[in-house]
């Protein structure tokens, strides 16, 4: 069955909570994804904008250093990182641009957790000539300066969000509130398969094609599919768009969570792993919440992990157990990045340094030709100074 | 044959809910009701109390109170701060069921609950409804929760509670006929495309947006989001069934500091706001 249903659920999870305010610009966003998803011309520009100028298909790398330091198993990496603006957030950014333009939307507007999404959205807005204000909170705007001057420097206005924890969850309720006053000239594009129907299945698509280029590009160089795939999860969308065009298959399908300073601690982001059923932002998913349904506040070194929901696909491939969800530590995600510099020569981004920390808890149960896949899903650079704080911090004595 | 009359006037006295009976005796007076919102425990516990009875006993026809949510993402500043201190206080739904059960015994208006729909989905939606129904509440609002998510939840509200609905400028005619079919107690008209918060004036075209909103129900429409003052509570009053004004009360309120100066400004201002209620 494909999903989500018409009513935007996986299984008993997704649905459409939003604000009557904001019904009717959901359908009229559900009605213009379908049309021009089956649309050629809208897919043909798609396509030439994600090869062209994104820099699409990103290598499906054999890490053999990094493989040969483990013993055991082939490691492959899903160069994410090496697109355009430095994440996979560009798929998700040029599609959903490209749409609001044929939409006649002049103005778009996003949340940002790490950057990341907002950058790729102020890119997409600068070649497609759209008016574009980004929300991030004041916090996130602090841990990952050089991405709001870079942002800046593509022409999108930053808003700064000081309500609440001052992080992606408070970006994405600012920009609801935005977008429920200016919903009739504003297209809200949102960064991860979070928020009301259609935006998980929206973000979802224009992500998958991390998850067919990966399985075609494996069957080129290994004749057979991974036995595992390893993404990390925040919102989720880099993990569903690489684990999508696997589910069912024989692949298992890895997604790490951040367990921050530990999942028996409060300082955490792991949703899917501590988390309870409830609505957030428009979804019903797992979402990190007290026992009255106040929604707790997250920790995670890496400021695109650090949100109290997920997906609701995640939700769903979980609770069918389809994917297994694991979580790695702040200090697990801190070594796998050194790990990864020094093996091969790659910085990755905090994130996805996630999903490489599960590579040593793996690896004692690989058989040596086991085929891993990791979505290196962004570059590290804009990580460098809290790495640097980090290692500063250990070479001090006390 | 009079005995059998009476019997059936009891019945259909039974069956109009709290809210329902106050609209009525409003048509009757030819006045709209004012809906007074507050957020629950603000701006501590004492004084909420304290407020809820300045409003019943000043003027108020129907007592709308908002459980704080960490999230508050259809509200504007005013109800995200007020949010926030009471939070702070350690309000949470259980505790505004207590303070209800109390406010009841003295107080016979309606009172509305206005919440986020994850605390409410949290508690389990059956306990929920009971519960709030034996606290005294009559009817519930949840701005995140459109009718396409609501049929459970209508169905489990049964009689014990008016689930109330909203409809938004930007609500299609279709829309406007399904969720007033949906809504009970009253329809909630949200004035304007944005969120809570005072605005300097009311919308262009609020008034033909009542009017078509009012033309496909019969049930009561109450006008809320960004009404402050007297002149704009006239102006609504003419058309609509009631006037719900939140973040004006809250920011009124914080001009003064003591419970004393609170009380005699609020006190003040009502007596302003329901003299402008009666229709022309």
């Amino acid at each position: 069955m494909m999903l989500p249903n018409k009513k935007g659920y996986f299984g008993e999870f997704g649905g459409k909570f939003a604000p009557e305010t904001l019904m009717s610009a959901l359908e009229e966003l559900e009605k213009a994804y379908f049309y021009f998803k089956k649309n050629q011309d809208f897919q043909r520009e798609l396509n030439y904008y994600l090869k062209e100028y994104a820099g699409r298909p990103t290598p499906l790398y054999f890490a053999k250093k990094l493989s040969k330091h483990f013993k055991k198993g082939k490691i492959y990496l899903k160069r994410e990182d090496l697109l355009h603006t430095g994440a996979h957030k560009i798929n998700n950014t040029i599609g959903q641009a490209l749409l609001a333009l044929k939409m006649g939307k002049k103005r778009v507007i996003a949340e940002t957790g790490a950057g990341q999404h907002g950058v790729a959205v102020a890119t997409a807005c600068a070649i497609f000539g759209l008016k574009c204000q980004i929300y991030m909170g004041e916090e996130d705007m602090e841990r990952q300066s050089l991405n709001v001057f870079k942002m800046q420097l593509l022409g999108a206005d930053v808003i700064p969000v000081s309500s609440g924890s001052k992080t992606l969850k408070d970006a994405i309720n600012e920009a609801m509130r935005d977008w429920v006053t200016n919903v009739k000239t504003t297209f809200y594009l949102l960064g991860s398969v979070v928020g009301p129907h259609p935006y998980p299945l929206i973000v979802r698509d224009f992500q998958r094609i991390i998850g067919l280029e990966t399985k075609r590009q494996i069957l080129k160089k290994e004749k057979k599919l991974p036995d595992y795939i390893l993404a990390c999860v925040g919102g989720g969308s880099n993990s569903i768009g690489i684990f999508h065009p696997f589910i069912g298959t024989s692949t298992k399908l890895i997604g790490v969570e951040a367990a921050g300073l530990g999942l028996n601690t409060n300082l955490h982001s792991a949703s899917l792993l501590k988390g309870k059923k409830g609505v957030l932002h428009g979804a019903l998913s797992y979402i990190l919440q007290d026992k009255f349904g106040q929604i707790k506040t997250t920790y995670s070194i890496s400021a695109g992990l650090d949100y109290p929901g997920v997906g609701p696909e995640h939700a769903y491939l979980m609770e069918k157990k389809l994917a297994t969800y694991v979580a790695v530590t702040d200090k697990e995600a801190l070594e796998a990045f050194h790990l990864l510099s020094q093996t091969e020569g790659i910085l990755p981004a905090l994130e996805c340094a996630h999903a490489l920390a599960y590579l040593k808890h793996l690896s004692p149960y690989l058989k040596k030709d086991q085929i891993v896949v990791v979505n290196l899903s962004g570059r590290g650079d804009k990580d460098i100074q809290i790495i640097q704080k980090e290692t500063e911090k250990k070479v001090e004595p006390n | 044959m009079i005995k059998t009359f009476k019997l059936f006037k009891r019945k259909l006295k039974r069956k109009l809910s709290r809210i329902r009976e106050k609209f009525r005796q409003l048509k009757r007076a030819n006045r709209a009701a004012f809906i007074p919102f507050l957020t629950a425990g603000y701006p501590n516990l004492q004084s909420f109390l304290d407020l809820i009875r300045v409003l019943a006993s000043n003027g108020a026809d129907i007592i709308e109170i908002g459980l704080p949510f960490s999230d508050p993402l259809a509200d504007g500043p005013t109800i995200q701060r007020s949010s926030q201190i009471a939070l702070a206080q350690g309000v949470n739904l259980p505790l505004v069921f207590e303070m209800v059960k109390q406010l009841r015994e003295e107080i016979d208006l309606p009172f509305v609950l206005m919440s986020y729909y994850n605390p409410l989905y949290k508690m389990g939606i059956t306990k929920f409804f009971s519960e709030a129904s034996k606290a005294g509440f009559d009817g519930v609002i949840v701005p995140d929760l459109p009718i396409e998510e609501a049929n459970s939840w209508v169905k489990k509200a049964a009689n014990k509670i008016d689930p109330i609905f909203l409809v938004a400028p930007t609500s299609t005619l279709l829309r406007i006929k399904k969720i007033t079919s949906f809504s009970k107690g009253f329809v909630y008209c949200v004035s304007l495309t944005g969120i809570t918060g005072e605005r300097e004036k009311l919308p262009l075209g609020l008034r033909k947006f009542i009017l078509q909103v009012k033309s496909v129900t019969e049930k009561p429409v109450a006008v809320g989001f960004g009404i402050s003052n007297p002149f704009q509570v006239r102006e609504v009053a003419q058309i609509a069934d009631g006037v719900i004004i939140g973040s004006a009360i809250i920011n009124l309120i914080d001009s003064e500091k003591s419970r004393k100066e609170q009380i005699k400004i609020l006190t003040l201002w009502i007596k302003e706001i329901t003299s402008s209620l009666v229709r022309e």
